[in-house]
This record gives C-alpha cells, structure tokens and sequence, in this order.
C-alpha cells in the first residue's frame, strides 16, 4: 500500500463497488481528496452518498476496491483510520439525555483526550458557539440548528485529520445553515480535509471541488467554477441538473 | 481502563435518568416476592373433602373428626349418598370424597383389611397424589391408636416408615421458593435491561457515532454489561433481605459465595441478553426473543418442577440453561449451607456458560455493516 503520508491526498479510493444483494450503491468509483480541502460530494436522495461515506469512516465494509484514509488502508487498519477522522452522521447521533458537556467529555474521552484537554477543548467550544451557559442542558432540550453545530463540534473533539459531514445542513434553517459553513471554513482554515456531502445546491459552491454521483457513478469531478463553465451556465443548480436529467 | 470509566459513567448517568427503570428496580423485586411467593404455592391446604359415612359407628366419626382437624382438609356437610357427592366432584366444588363402607369399625375390630373409598379429582394430579399420601397417613395412624386403644400395647411393627424432612424441617414452601423467585427476578430485570439498552442504541442511531471511533469491542460490551451485573446483584441483595425479614428463609451458607457465583451467573445471562441484542435490530424483536429463552429457561430450571422427573434429554438440555445451574446453587448454599467443594460441578458449568456466552457477545458485536 502506497503511504500516504508523503502524498497530497487525504483520501484515495480506487475502484470502490459496494453491492447490496444485486443492487450496486457504488460502481467503481475512483476519486482523491487533496489535504486541507473541502471536498463535496453531491448526488439526489440514493445516489449511494452515504453508502460511500459510511465505507470511508470504516462503518461498512466495500465488497471490492481500495480505499486510504489519512494514510491508512480502511481494511485493514479501521481502528487507525478511526483515530484520524471525525464522523458526523445524517441522523443525528449524540445522546439526547446527556447533558452538552456530557456529550463532550465522553467522546473527548474516547478519542483518549485528557481530563485538562477535555475542559479546555469544552471550553473553546461552547465559547465558540456561544453555549457557555448550557453546558449543563440536556441535548433533547436543543434545536435542531443548535444540535448539528454541536454534533460538528463534537465529530471535531480530537482534532482529527479528516472530517466526514453526511447533509449536515439537511432541515436546517438558512441562517443556520450560513453559520454552520463558517465553522467549516474555519476547521477547513485549520488545515482539516473536509468530506461533506449535500444536495443544497448552493452549499456546492463553496466546496473547493465537488463530485456529482448518480445512480452510484461519479458523473464529474471538478471545481465548481470549471464544472459551470463546462456546462455552460451559471448555477451549480444548472450543472447539476445537466448531469442528473 | 480510562475510557471504560468514561463509558461506564455515561451508563450510570443514562440509567439515573430514566426514571421508569429507577423505578422498576425498586418496585420489581418487591412485588415479585410479596405476590408471588404466597401465590404460586404448591402447598396443599384446605382442600375440601367430603365424606359419605355409611357405617356412622364412633371410629368412623373419629377418622372425620380427625381429617377435619388437619390443616389440609376442610370436612363440608356430610352427604347421604354415593351418587350426589360424585356431582359436586364433577362440579368442583369439592376435591375429595372419602366414602366409609358399612362394616368399617367391625373390620377394624376384628382385625380384617379395612376398606374405605377415596375419590380425588386428579386435574391437580399432585395434589391428588398428596391427598392420597396423607389419608394413608392419618388411617395407619387412626388403625394404631385402634389397636392401642383396644389392647393397650402398639401393634408388632413390620416395618415403620418414619419420616425426618432435612434442610426445610417444617416443610415450608415459601423457604424452597424465595431463592427461586428471587434467580426468575434478577433474571428478568437484568436480561431485559440490558438487551433493550444496547438495541436501544441500534435504534437511536447513536451507536454509529461510537462505532466511528476507535473505541474497542471489548470496553463497549463490558461498559453496556458491568452496570446491569451491579443492578443484578443489587436486586439480588434487596431480595435476599426481604426474604429474610419477611419470610424469615435461612441463610445457612455463605453471602460470599451466593455473590460470587451470581456474578459468574449474570455475566453469561447478560451476556446472552447482548448478544442478542447485536443480532436485533429493534427493541420489539430483542423483547420477543428474550422472552422466549427466559421462558424456556425458567420453565426448565426446576424452580416449580423437580428436574429429577424430567426425561433424560430434558435434563441434557438443562446442562445449558443458566437458571438451572444457578436456583439448584442458590437453594443449596441458602437452605443446605453448601460450600464450594459441594458444588464444583455446577460452578463450573455456570462458569462455562459465563465465558462462552459473553465471548459470544464480544465477538459477535460488529463495528463495520
């Protein structure tokens, strides 16, 4: 296995197929994920979007194909890639009757933080998101806005290399939604790679590059800009349309 | 070991609070042993007999009146005939009828077999048979005062069944059944628990925030076992005090060792409750399936019926149910004093079955789809 360590790439797959029974969700996609940059990953509702995200985070296996994650081989060494990515998946998943810092520390924890750098790292965040006085509240007390930026916030505990986001904005409102990819850009600014997945159109155009998948096929792979100019139009809402129809 | 700590003090805080399960912790145990001890009784008492007395000489008021003094048997009215009190058997609204034949004080006098008539109503065939055994009894009994009465010496015996009862020197039923009642309780809140608490997980969705890190399989199913063991052994000792204040059952043996093995016992129980839960996807399945190998389980033990009358692949299979192993251990140590060279053999089979099931469930717990 190539080490990816002295490569550019955050992420290489190579000919991924993932089937269920005689239904493929991935036909051989081949991609990479430069470091430090916000890679998009759009498609309609079962375009195998979070099937491919799941296999990346190491939470389903690909029937065939490679795939390298922060360096290591996803199959062979998941719990190394785990230690290097933070995960933020389509249902919301923190535990609802622990309280924000709860949340915090147990995943802070888990990532093997210490008792100081868990204060320190719950401190930063709740000052980030301006939730230093509920710290104690209950997380099924929260908003759904307020749930997602903690849930980022939380997949982002230990610093990780690589960040997946699945629809993180997906029932958000547009103030929200405005506010959530700041803390994307300023994690991105950190030098963290950034895998997020949508089907905000308008979310693609602040993706460095995106992928467009349909019916589990990469249909384009570029910067957004070169992907309008390519089709000739004005709105990544067009090309998408494009692509898809 | 520290991010254990912080997996299990995530559980205890969870469990804390949620209320219904605080509650059923404390409300279970009590109930289950108030109610059911006094309910599900095998004793047989005051059951109620009839007699059709056709010989009306003093013997045979004798053996009424001294039946009806027994605590097992109430004596109605007396019936005339055969035929009426067969009725009120088919009816149910008696057990027994005890017909006296004409000719019973004189056979009794001249030394001749003496012939009565019992009828049972045998649906209960137990307490059918407990009936027939203890009419026995009180006759032998009524035939030697008979003869003590009359010739002022105790018959010549043959041979004399006397009876000692070992270990539950009264007979009392509720001894043999608290250690029972109390394994079919710390069985049920524990297995229950902890399947529907993982499974729980599956159903939020939480658990595949956890699988996406690099947690071990090992810490998760000790941090998701370890808090139902301590409630297990928490109920355990609630139940154990009130058996004894309430029903006063002996503690003959060793605390120590009842602890001890109801760890080794709960740790494959609970186990078995995780590793179905990691092959069920919603609660509603890990419930339905758990209760049919609780069932099963307490079924088969031996806590209401003797395994000793089971066919023999019947007991083969008992040498897999933990209930079995565990009720047989904790009537032993409670009511015997038994120690552990007594009970090696069964120690070891509870052990086997800890180590096989939760290696089960560590095993068969998948972080990857």
């Amino acid at each position: 296995m190539k080490d990816i360590n002295t490569s550019a790439f955050a992420i290489e797959v190579v000919d991924l197929v993932k089937k269920f029974g005689n239904f493929t969700a991935n036909d051989h996609l081949t991609f990479n994920v430069r470091r430090g940059e916000i890679f998009g990953f759009l498609g309609a509702n079962g375009a195998g979007k979070t099937t491919a995200i799941k296999i990346l985070c190491g939470l389903m296996a690909p029937t065939s194909g490679q795939v390298v994650v922060a360096g290591y081989n996803v199959m062979t060494h998941p719990e190394l890639v785990k230690q290097n990515i933070g995960y933020m998946s389509q249902k919301f998943s923190l535990y609802e009757d622990l309280t924000i810092f709860e949340n915090i520390r147990l995943y802070g924890a888990i990532y093997g933080l210490t008792a100081n750098e868990i204060r320190q790292r719950s401190d930063t965040i709740l000052r980030k998101l301006g939730l230093l006085k509920d710290r104690s509240r209950l997380i099924k007390t929260l908003s759904l806005g307020w749930k997602q930026k903690l849930a980022f916030s939380v997949a982002m505990v230990h610093h990780p290399k690589i960040v997946f986001l699945d629809e993180p904005t997906s029932g958000v409102d547009p103030v929200t939604r405005r506010q959530f990819w700041e803390l994307i850009y300023e994690a991105a600014a950190d030098g963290i790679t950034i895998f997020v997945t949508t089907h905000y159109l308008d979310e693609a155009e602040y993706c460095d590059r995106v992928t467009v998948m349909v019916d589990g096929h990469i249909k384009a792979l570029d910067t957004p800009a070169k992907l309008k100019k390519q089709f000739n139009v004005d709105t990544m809402n067009e090309v998408f349309l494009n692509l898809t129809r | 070991m520290r991010i254990l700590f912080y997996l299990l003090q995530k559980e205890f805080i969870q469990i804390y609070r949620n209320k219904t399960i605080l509650r059923l912790i404390f409300v279970i145990p009590v109930v289950q042993l108030l109610i059911l001890v006094n309910a599900a009784t095998l004793e047989m008492r005051k059951q109620q007999l009839s007699v059709v007395d056709e010989d009306h000489s003093p013997w045979s008021k004798r053996l009424i009146s001294v039946l009806d003094a027994s605590p097992f048997f109430v004596v109605g009215k007396n019936d005339e005939n055969v035929l009426s009190a067969k009725k009120k058997i088919e009816k149910g609204e008696i057990d027994f009828l005890l017909v006296i034949p004409q000719g019973f004080e004189s056979s009794l006098m001249s030394n001749e077999q003496v012939k009565i008539q019992l009828l049972a109503n045998a649906i209960n065939s137990q307490q059918a048979q407990l009936g027939y055994a203890y009419l026995q009894q009180v006759i032998a009994g009524l035939s030697q005062s008979f003869v003590k009465e009359t010739y002022g010496v105790l018959p010549q015996a043959g041979i004399v069944t006397t009876f000692s009862y070992w270990y539950n020197p009264e007979l009392n039923y509720k001894h043999f059944m608290v250690p029972g009642i109390l394994v079919v309780l710390v069985s049920v809140v524990g297995m229950f628990l902890t399947a529907m608490n993982l499974v729980r997980e599956k159903e939020m969705g939480t658990i595949e925030q956890i699988n996406v890190t690099p947690v071990r399989k090992w810490q998760f199913i000790v941090a998701k076992l370890l808090p139902f063991l301590l409630i297990g052994l928490f109920e355990l000792a609630l139940g154990l005090t009130i058996g004894k204040l309430i029903y006063q059952i002996p503690i003959e043996g060793s605390l120590w060792l009842v602890f001890a093995i109801a760890t080794l016992y709960l740790t494959g129980l609970l186990g078995l409750g995780l590793l179905l839960s990691t092959i069920s996807s919603s609660q509603q399945q890990v419930t339905f399936v758990s209760f049919f190998f609780l069932l099963v389980f307490i079924l088969m033990s031996g806590i209401f019926t003797s395994v000793d009358n089971m066919p023999e692949w019947g007991q083969k299979l008992n040498l897999l149910n933990p209930l079995y192993y565990f009720i047989d251990l904790m009537r032993a140590i409670l009511l015997k004093g038994a120690g552990l060279s007594d009970l090696w053999k069964q120690v070891t089979g509870i052990s086997v079955l800890a180590v096989f099931l939760f290696g089960l469930a560590v095993l068969n717990y998948r972080k990857t789809i």
